[in-house]
């Protein structure tokens, strides 16, 4: 079993090594740092010496790949790749178009993310769950069918919806709580509770119908009747027997997002300002700061890989058949 | 000739999937087995009924795809010029809800312009009054029989509606029985009938910040979707198909490099990927707009580019689905029947593994399409989506949601764009539940053999 | 005293067709009521019903179970779940699926323990490991804290057995408790439901579809067909004088040696579809002696010589019929045609291995093989019929996979009329292979016409399509099947006629030699006859050999000339089919012989198989069978032996007790 994760572990080294190059070939390489430069700066009238200049204080004035100029290990080392791909393996990201560090930024940006993203995330899973379990319990009865019209019907809405329906009539009618900012400490929770029940909300369509889905594959197989001919309850049957097997294809899904809670929800944060990982992402991309945008790329795959790991330990948990092989 | 007819390259790509589509279909229908699930599709009676609801916006959709460009009065050395303005057959036949645009925002039904403006009245006095709209029931002398107008328009509106849909539903009569379908035909060709009555005088929908009327900006944002959910498929497809047939089939070092690469690519968040190649990628439109002699036809490049990228960052999902199939599929004793005879792998994977997991790809694409709806609401909200010229769900509320804080509320720019979205997205939701229920072979059917 | 009694039972789809209907039946204590039918029967449903465990869509629409003094049918679902793994409990066919595979053994033990024994924590336990000791698990103390997955396929049902027992039913029913097992392994499960009974004193209600099952367990006996129970009677009655025309078919249409001169008694076509069912006898349209009044008026049953009987036959006008009628058997006259001729051999295979390496650890390195055929020599005659014989997990697929180049072979030779086939890439027209599961050979997208055609165009047969579909014509024609089927496709076709197709499948290519892997193992037995009569005609029609893989030795004794046991990837004996059969040397093929229940009942004397088949990944070390064999020498633990004639110079074994050569010198 540790083989196997020492193994999961070092195949994450290849695929983020394929994600650093794939991210340097789209920054980089389908557009020249100057064709870049002369975007930013308005499309006409501009003049090669502030190209020049746009592009040295940004430190994209060296070659891509190998600096015939520089020597020996500068060869490799004193060029864009090596500065600005290469070294986001060491989480160092380099500064922003307004000059500010963008390992700083994220470092204090990450709480207010979390403070949304973990509590939409538990109470998430349980009501989608419950939920789920509940349509399960009367599958196949009008309760049930009413259950999946409206998980369809709320997929349909778009999120964005949720979010301006959400702001609209509990802020703006209803005066409960302030339509955006945030606050640290106590004050949090005024500003964080709509946005997280509004998370809740827009997931409950497609996340309760895929649960409902895994909930009815496994109460059609064999085991299930045996647990009924035992003389189980079906409330027993569906909460010690099913709940347990359908754990497994339920983490698939689930651990491997929990890393990327860091990263926060960019509607959710942008919309209600909060000063998260999410809006400094929608602000990077509006500004079109492409250092922000390509570290959150890469910190985005990082958390991404991590939650496959984590996916796999959590199997070990729950399936004693990858566990004890 | 007084126009000329253009082809954008989302035009083009959508002829190519109707004819795909057609060349489809024209095949099912020559074989029972492959018409059986579709029989069943039609047999349910959601089915037919989200189907007709988006075949209404299919055909609004195909009609915006017809473009053309009017020829000037004035011509230069002898050649026709054209105006830059790129219309679509369309355009021409709603004529006046495109042309009769007002100065800035005016509710449903409004005579007069959300806000207040400066003018001489009779006395030569400067009031600030609400102006009346210019065509927004402009044909009323008088203001207060607006109600009863509405009514008597809308009333006549639907009955005409409703006669076209009752003859509609008896020309059908014998193919469909189910008497959903009828009422549902009825009740949409009234509605549709009342909102043709009515937006000849009246701006149904309200106008927005620029006087463009709502109804308008609504019906040409379903093309938009229809596109970014029907020609992102173009690019999946055949990728996830062959590199997921092939992973599966030959394994070993094909399906390494294979699964690398979907794992790669499915690991960076997908709206992050998505943003940093549109952002790429309106770099490289910005930067050379020699390429586009009209801005429609630099807008519809950016769309299709757009589908492009949701295509090459979404194909992941389909492609390892796929591999697993094959893998399933070619333990299957009836390869190993044709791997005995040595038959070509080639024809192995074209005879027996592709028609063996074409109900997958179908569940698949029809699955992604709301999805893909959806999506374009939000990257254009980010700011990563279509051209902000380009008539989108998403531009639509990009630009209406910050007049939520106005007093009174301009809610009527959301409202419509909630509405067509709710109903596009429902409809071809329950229409691939359908062809999911009629397509998968887990699921239980009581015909035949239990 | 009767325990459970069953009265007018109709189990029905939800506003559709009946699926049991109007079933009675009733079972004493401490006796075996079997119920007896092919495939889609409605036996299982019977069971479900019983339980009240439908699944959904399907409903009991009306008559009357009475347990004990328990009217079942009225049972509040409260009420129902005492009675369930209580007084009534099940077992069910697939032991790997039917346990939770995320739970220990302990664990899905007690929970039976507590709900009906009120026994919680340690005592639950110590109680869980007296009943695994009790189901015959030697290890039980280690066995109750482990998962499924760690379990062989008997040790689960062993499992479920004593799952089972826990709440000390009055009533076990087992659903084909044994039709997922291999024949030694069969023989110990039954065995042990045997000695359970009779400790406890328990009913039990046996489903299956094997004769030789009934006959070895059951005290009375019903036969169902098509939801209906055509005929009841003791076992002995059963056997000796079978009253209904389906029953005494069944028995006709089994193959054994004695009928291996003759065509089986196949019963023609296949069983009904459920819904397709109108008036009259449901056998009917199968029966040889329905007459009209078979058609038109659905018999009642009769009561003969206290046998139940559902047949007009047994009626006025029908015993005139009957008593004009031949016997029901076919007079056993041995005509064996299986002389003991050394021909020159069309395939010669010399030492044959598959290997499959096993990767283990950081960087996946091999670490072992997995031996899956591991030095097989054999030959087959033009004309003949070898039989390749072995429990699952023997190599026997593996096999003839390699045979074709399925798979690749790890060493050794096969000669196909004197050119070698391992490494050679052509020569693929002259062996083909007909598979097991006649649903998975067939490619669901394909016509008939597309599937039959494959092989040709691959191979280059027939000059123009005109002159293939002349070809497709007769081979439809030779297996049986009308012409106009080849535009039809497979979904269209019953299991029987899916079979044949396969057979003119690989046929289309003139093959000398079928390799034929278990072709009716997936099929009822009246269908199972139709198959081998068909091969048995193709082989004397167009002198065609086969290499017949299968695990049913009573087919063996009806279809092949000669025998190769194979036990872990080697072959333990070889000879042919009246030598091995009649007279096995080898004490693998002894046991493997005594477990296959007889439908004669006569007593036979039991070679019990001890435990199961050890890993091909691990084999023991000397002779593979040492651990299990009940005649072990110091020796065979050591060595692996060497095969060695036994009397007569076809009949070799591979064992330790039979030393040196036997035969007496004939040059």
């Amino acid at each position: 079993m540790i083989a196997y994760l020492i193994r999961r572990i070092l195949y994450a080294i290849p695929i983020l090594i394929g994600v650093n190059l794939l991210t340097f070939a789209l920054f980089f390489v389908v557009n020249t740092p100057d064709d870049m430069a002369r975007m930013q700066l308005g499309i006409k009238r501009v003049t090669p010496e502030a190209i020049d200049k746009w592009k040295q204080q940004r430190g994209y004035d060296k070659p891509l790949f190998v600096n015939s100029t520089a020597d020996g290990a500068g060869t490799f080392t004193d060029t864009i790749f090596w500065q600005k791909s290469a070294s986001m393996f060491a989480f160092d990201f380099g500064y922003s178009d307004d000059g500010r560090s963008i390992s700083r930024e994220i470092a204090t940006r990450m709480g207010p993310s979390l403070a949304i993203a973990i509590p939409t995330f538990l109470v998430g899973l349980v009501v989608y769950v419950s939920f789920a379990l509940m349509m399960t319990l009367f599958r196949a009865t009008a309760l049930d069918m009413a259950g999946v019209a409206l998980c369809v019907f709320l997929m349909s809405v778009s999120g964005l919806f949720y979010i301006i329906g959400g702001q609209f009539l509990v802020s703006k009618l209803w005066h409960l709580v302030p339509i955006s900012g945030y606050a640290g400490g106590a004050d949090s929770f005024k500003f964080v509770v709509l946005p997280i029940i509004i998370g809740v909300v827009g997931g409950i369509g497609s996340s309760s119908r895929w649960y409902r889905t895994i909930f009815l594959d496994e109460i059609g197989k064999d085991y299930v009747r045996t647990a009924r001919a035992k003389g189980l309850s079906e409330l027993r049957v569906l909460f010690t027997h099913v709940l347990k097997n359908a754990m497994i294809p339920i983490l698939t899904g689930v651990v491997v997002v929990i890393p990327l809670l860091f990263m926060g929800s960019l509607l959710t944060e942008s919309f209600f300002g909060i000063p998260g990982l999410g809006s400094y992402t929608i602000d990077a991309i509006n500004a079109q700061d492409f250092s922000v945008v390509r570290a959150m790329v890469f910190l985005g795959s990082v958390l991404y890989i991590t939650g496959l790991i984590l996916t796999d330990i959590s199997y070990t948990v729950v399936d004693p058949r990858v566990r004890l092989q | 000739m007084s126009f000329m007819p253009v082809i954008l390259w989302s035009d083009a790509l959508v002829f190519l999937l109707i004819s795909a589509i057609s060349t489809g279909a024209f095949y099912v229908r020559k074989r029972e087995h492959l018409l059986l699930p579709w029989k069943r599709v039609a047999r349910s009676s959601v089915a037919l009924v989200s189907m007709l609801v988006l075949s209404v916006f299919l055909i609004v959709g195909l009609l915006d795809t017809l473009h053309y460009r009017v020829a000037l009065p004035q011509s230069s050395n002898g050649e026709k010029v054209y105006s830059p303005e790129v219309l679509s057959a369309f355009d021409k036949l709603v004529g006046p809800l495109r042309t009769h645009t007002e100065k800035t925002y005016s509710a449903p039904f409004a005579l007069h312009l959300y806000a207040k403006e400066s003018m001489t009245d009779a006395q030569g006095n400067v009031v600030r009054e609400y102006p009346r709209l210019q065509y927004g029931g402009a044909h009323l002398a008088d203001e207060s029989g607006r109600d009863a107008d509405v009514l008597k328009r809308a009333l006549v509106g639907m009955l005409a509606g409703s006669l076209v849909g009752v003859m509609l539903a008896w020309l059908l009569r014998r193919r469909y029985k189910q008497p959903a379908l009828t009422v549902t035909l009825v009740v949409l060709a009234a509605l549709i009938g009342a909102i043709i009555n009515l937006s000849a005088v009246y701006h149904v929908l309200g106008t927005d910040k620029v006087g463009q009327d709502v109804l308008y900006l609504s019906l040409k944002s379903i093309r938009t979707g229809l596109i970014i959910g029907t020609l992102t498929t173009l690019v999946t497809l055949p990728l996830a198909l062959f590199l997921g047939v092939a992973a599966g089939y030959f394994r070993g070092w094909v399906d390494d490099v294979i699964q690398y690469i979907y794992t790669v690519l499915s690991s960076i968040p997908s709206v992050l990927l998505i943003a940093a190649a549109v952002l790429m990628m309106q770099v490289t439109i910005d930067t050379h707009p020699e390429w586009f002699d009209t801005s429609a036809a630099r807008a519809d490049m950016r769309l299709v580019a757009l589908c492009l990228i949701l295509g090459l960052t979404s194909w992941t999902g389909l492609c390892r689905l796929l591999r697993g199939e094959t893998l399933k599929l070619r333990e299957m004793e009836y390869i190993q029947a044709a791997q005995a005879f040595g038959v070509s792998s080639m024809r192995i994977l074209s005879r027996h593994i592709m028609p063996n997991v074409m109900h997958i790809i179908l569940i698949a694409l029809v699955m992604d399409f709301s999805a893909l709806v959806l999506a374009e609401a939000v990257l254009s909200y980010v700011g990563v989506g279509v051209d902000p010229s380009m008539i989108s769900f998403g531009t639509m509320i990009n630009g209406a949601r910050l007049e939520m804080g106005r007093e009174p509320v301009v809610w009527w720019s959301l409202a419509s764009a909630f509405v067509f979205m709710l109903v596009l997205v429902l409809a071809a939701n329950l229409f691939a539940d359908a062809v999911r229920d009629a397509f998968d072979p887990r699921l239980n059917r009581t015909e035949g053999s239990v | 005293m009767t325990l459970l009694k069953v009265d007018g039972l109709v189990t029905r789809l939800r506003g559709g067709a009946a699926i049991v209907d109007d079933i009675s039946f009733q079972i004493s204590a401490g006796e075996t009521f079997a119920l007896l039918g092919e495939s889609g029967c409605g036996k299982s449903m019977t069971a479900l019903s019983l339980l009240r465990l439908l699944p959904d869509g399907v409903e009991n629409s009306s008559g009357t179970m009475v347990l004990g003094e328990t009217a079942l049918h009225a049972l509040a679902e409260r009420e129902m779940q005492e009675v369930r793994g209580g007084r009534m409990a099940m077992i069910f066919q697939e032991p790997g699926l039917s346990l939770n595979p995320v739970m220990t053994v302990g664990e899905q033990i007690a929970e039976v323990l507590s709900l009906h024994k009120n026994l919680k924590g340690e005592a639950a336990t110590a109680r869980s490991i007296e009943l695994l000791t009790q189901v015959g698990i030697s290890d039980a103390v280690r066995r109750v804290n482990e998962y499924p997955f760690q379990l062989s396929g008997g040790i689960k049902q062993r499992v479920m057995i004593a799952m089972s027992l826990a709440g000390g039913p009055k009533l076990l029913i087992a659903d084909e408790p044994t039709t997922a097992l291999d024949v030694t392994i069969q023989a110990q499960v039954l065995q042990l439901l045997r000695e359970t009974q009779q400790q406890s004193g328990m009913a039990m209600l046996l489903i299956t579809h094997d004769l030789g099952v009934v006959a070895e367990n059951a005290h009375r006996v019903g036969v169902m067909y098509a939801g209906q129970i055509v005929e009841q009677a003791t076992r002995e009655k059963l056997f000796s004088k079978p009253l209904h025309p389906y029953t005494q078919k069944l028995f006709s249409a089994l193959p054994d040696a004695r009928r291996s001169g003759h065509p089986l008694a196949a019963i023609p076509g296949s069983v009904p579809m459920l819904g397709s069912i109108s008036t009259g006898c449901r056998f009917a349209p199968r029966c040889d002696r329905a007459w009209d009044m078979c058609h038109e008026k659905t018999p009642e049953w009769h009561v003969v010589e206290d046998c139940g009987v559902r047949c007009h036959l047994y009626q006025d006008a029908g015993y005139q019929i009957l008593e004009a009628d031949i016997p029901y058997m076919h007079s056993p006259d041995k005509k064996l045609n299986l002389e003991t001729r050394i021909l020159s051999p069309l395939l010669q295979v010399d030492d044959l291995r598959v290997h499959f390496p096993i990767r283990k650890g950081l960087l996946q390195r091999v670490v072992g093989q997995v031996k899956a055929v591991d030095g097989v020599s054999l030959a087959i005659a033009q004309g003949r019929t070898l039989a390749l014989v072995g429990e699952s997990g023997c190599g026997k697929t593996t096999l003839g996979k390699a045979l074709l180049r399925l798979v690749q072979a790890t060493s050794g030779s096969a000669r196909f009329a004197d050119r070698e086939l391992i490494g050679a890439s052509e020569e693929r027209a002259s062996m083909q292979m007909v598979f097991q599961d006649p649903f998975a050979s067939l490619n669901p997208k394909m016509r008939v016409a597309e599937i039959l055609e494959e092989g040709m165009s691959a191979l280059k047969i027939g000059s123009d399509s005109a002159a293939r579909q002349a070809l497709l014509d007769e081979l439809l024609d030779k297996v049986g099947l009308e012409r106009d089927s080849k535009w039809r496709y497979p979904h269209e076709f019953s299991g029987g006629q899916r079979q044949r197709i396969a057979i003119a499948r690989a046929l289309a290519v003139s093959p000398q030699l079928l390799i034929c892997d278990e072709p009716t193992s997936a099929l009822d037995v009246s269908v199972q006859a139709q198959i081998l009569n068909l091969l048995k005609s193709l082989q004397e029609e167009l002198g065609l050999s086969y290499l017949f893989i299968t695990h049913n030795l009573a087919v063996v004794e009806y279809l092949a000339h000669e025998v190769c046991v194979m036990y872990l990837g080697r072959i333990v004996e070889r000879g042919t089919t009246q030598e091995v059969m009649r007279s096995p040397k080898h004490p693998y093929t002894q046991a493997l012989l005594s477990a296959v229940p007889r439908i004669d009942g006569a007593g036979r004397e039991y070679v019990r198989l001890e435990g199961e088949l050890p890993s091909p990944a691990n084999p023991p070390q000397g002779c593979h069978f040492a651990p299990r064999c009940q005649n072990v020498m110091p020796v065979c633990v050591k060595i692996f032996p060497e095969m060695n004639a036994v009397e007569t110079r076809s009949h070799t074994v591979c064992c330790h007790l039979y030393p040196t050569d036997f035969i007496p010198d004939l040059d």
